[in-house]
């Protein structure tokens, strides 16, 4: 089996688990600033598979692809510490505010400079939007097979692969040529922890622009010259070659109108204890009116 | 013409439930526009499918029958709605979300380019005026969605990059047929003209779909457990009530989570939406995430440690206490007062 070139989309995300008041702007769109964030879960299961491929095919090249601000640079250092050979960030201000369809005409811009490639794999979707749609987008806008929703790569030939999928009701599995796109489902194997040696490796991988911030000490810029491996490529608008029209604001064609907050309604709720008394009497107006019994 | 199109999935020659619901909603949308309702029905052996599909008010069925589209592969289904779509160039285009709606949905906003919004559980026809254009845009689809793990409802909208698509989640429109002798035209899709290789280079080898013999959605009552439960051992006691009662037993996803329950029987944003003319609620917090999928029964009895729960903020009988204890009294006290 020949090696492959396997591209992991990668998403930094809000905990969505621990929102808190301040999370919204006005406008509502989300102000990430204000929340801790994580390696979105269903795009860690994606790296697993990944690296689980290049387990079975030695030679087999893992890269992790990001789009975000900064500090998603995280998601690539991760990457490394995981096992992954190489990683990308697209960041630039002007890709902000984009939407599914925005986002992944930049992703697409950023892969074409990759390819050729054999496989491109995603978390099924993420937890900040949980849309499920830059997968299935970005395949089209390749024009290759999408598989979405994989459990487990059962086997592949040097021209096709064979995965096996968990929909709602059942499981389905398909075979599909190279190249093409395969979305993960939570229920694949989970991520292998971060590897020591490589944590040690990489612990000062950094960006260009993460280098330029004033706290970045001396030390730092002498060993990235030593060690070119530690400085993460960044690529921007001019990079990638995207078109303005089709990224950020102006390329996402959903808008936010309005954003209301959840406000459970009260109407007004019997308060009973746990007494035989309270709960008899209850269970008596439930058989009266018809609701049991 | 603007109109508005459903996509509707078909499982062994018959309508999905889904569909179905998806088909009410955009009829309702439709009505509002005073514009037609248009169905994509794609699949194999549907000769007489026109009999489900029309009673829910569709005026035209683009059809497309033939042995490459079962069962749903992307690729064949997606060239062949693009095709339509593109053609048709309808205002508004449904889809469940579903494993199927979920991967074909994107797959075409991304080739159409245009706006696509997931799992919404409101849809409605509005204005709205854009600031930067001093312009109003006249009947625009409201696609209404929980956001940001249901911590808020967004109403998301799209003027400019048309049609309007969304998907919707299963269990949340309301199903209505508008007369069972509608007619609908029918529109037979070339397939041949319309397929090539490449649509066809994935192939199945293997299906194994199995129909759930838990039936969450049409159970009267519902005994739903939360972590609160404490165990899968204290589980039991809502079997034993919900055998007692006729209904069917649900958890929340921390229950699911904690291994106290199977995942089919998961209730709330990311399981199934129901509308029981009961609904116990034991030891479930009520997080947004899983109330979304609960809050339109007609009865909500919360049975809860903590008084302050927001899952009693909607309950009309709240109980303070401990699930072992309470549920056990429900069913000695139903056992000796039903008749």
């Amino acid at each position: 089996m020949r090696p492959l070139k396997i591209i992991v989309l990668a998403k930094q995300v809000p905990d969505t688990r621990n929102v808190g008041t301040d999370a919204m702007k006005p406008d509502g769109t989300v102000n990430r600033g204000k929340l801790p964030t994580i390696f979105n879960p269903d795009d860690l299961h994606a790296l697993e598979l990944a690296l689980n491929i290049k387990d079975r095919i030695p030679g087999t090249e893992v890269i992790v692809l990001t789009m975000g601000p900064q500090r998603a640079a995280d998601i690539i250092r991760e990457g490394y510490y995981r096992g992954a050979d190489n990683g990308i960030m697209i960041s630039d201000r002007r890709f902000g505010g984009a939407d599914t369809l925005a986002t992944s005409y930049t992703l697409v811009k950023g892969i074409e400079k990759l390819a050729p490639f054999d496989l491109i794999l995603g978390g099924r979707q993420a937890i900040d939007g949980d849309t499920a749609q830059v997968g299935p987008q970005c395949a089209e806008k390749l024009n290759i097979p999408q598989v979405t929703y994989v459990e487990e790569v059962i086997s592949f030939t040097d021209n096709q692969i064979i995965a096996k999928r968990r929909l709602e009701k059942g499981v389905e599995t398909v075979t599909s040529p190279f190249p093409c796109l395969m979305t993960v489902h939570e229920s694949s194997p989970v991520c292998r922890s971060r590897i020591a040696k490589r944590l040690m490796k990489y612990k000062y991988a950094r960006t260009k622009t993460e280098l330029k911030s004033r706290s970045t000490d001396e030390n730092l810029l002498l060993l990235h010259d030593k060690r070119p491996y530690l400085t993460i490529p960044e690529w921007g608008v001019e990079d990638i070659k995207a078109d303005m029209g089709k990224i950020g604001l102006a390329g996402s064609p959903t808008k936010v109108k309005s954003v209301e907050s959840i406000v459970l309604t009260s109407d007004e709720s019997k308060i009973l204890s746990d007494s035989d008394a309270d709960i008899e009497m209850m269970i008596k107006e439930l058989i009266e009116n018809h609701t049991i019994g | 013409m603007k109109s508005v199109f459903v996509y509707c999935e078909v499982e062994n020659k018959k309508i999905a439930e889904i569909s179905q619901e998806l088909l009410s909603a955009g009829k309702r949308l439709a009505q509002k526009l005073g514009s037609p309702l248009e169905a994509m029905v794609f699949g194999n052996g549907l000769k007489d499918i026109a009999k489900q599909v029309a009673p829910f008010g569709v005026d035209k069925i683009h059809l497309a029958d033939d042995k490459r589209l079962e069962p749903f592969r992307t690729l064949p289904h997606a060239s062949i709605a693009k095709e339509i779509l593109k053609k048709e160039n309808p205002q508004i285009v449904l889809f469940g979300a579903t494993s199927v709606g979920r991967d074909l949905a994107p797959r075409l906003a991304s080739a159409l380019n245009c706006g696509l919004t997931a799992d919404c559980t409101i849809l409605d026809i509005g204005d709205h005026y854009v600031n930067k254009e001093k312009k109003e845009y006249k009947d625009l689809l409201y696609a209404i969605r929980p956001a940001f793990g249901g911590s808020i409802i967004a109403n998301i909208i799209n003027w400019d990059m048309h049609p309007q698509m969304a998907t919707v989640r299963e269990g949340v429109m309301k199903k209505e047929i508008v007369d069972e002798n509608y007619k609908a035209e029918i529109e037979s899709i070339d397939v041949d003209n319309i397929l090539k290789d490449e649509d066809l280079v994935l192939k199945i080898i293997e299906r194994h779909i199995e129909e759930s013999d838990v039936n969450l959605k049409e159970a009267p009552i519902i005994i739903a457990g939360g972590y609160g439960v404490g165990s899968k051992e204290n589980f039991d006691y809502l079997y034993q009530l919900s055998n007692l009662l006729g209904g069917e037993v649900g958890g929340s996803r921390a229950a699911v989570d904690a291994g106290f329950i199977d995942h089919n029987r998961q209730i709330g944003q990311t399981g199934v939406t129901v509308r029981p003319k009961l609904y116990i609620a034991a030891g479930i917090s009520g997080a947004i995430q899983h109330t979304a999928g609960m809050q339109e029964a007609s009865l909500i009895i919360s049975i809860n440690k903590d008084p302050e729960a927001p899952m009693n903020k909607i309950a009309d009988y709240v109980i303070e206490g401990d699930v072992s204890d309470v549920i056990p009294k429900m069913i000695k006290y139903y056992k000796k007062n039903a008749k």
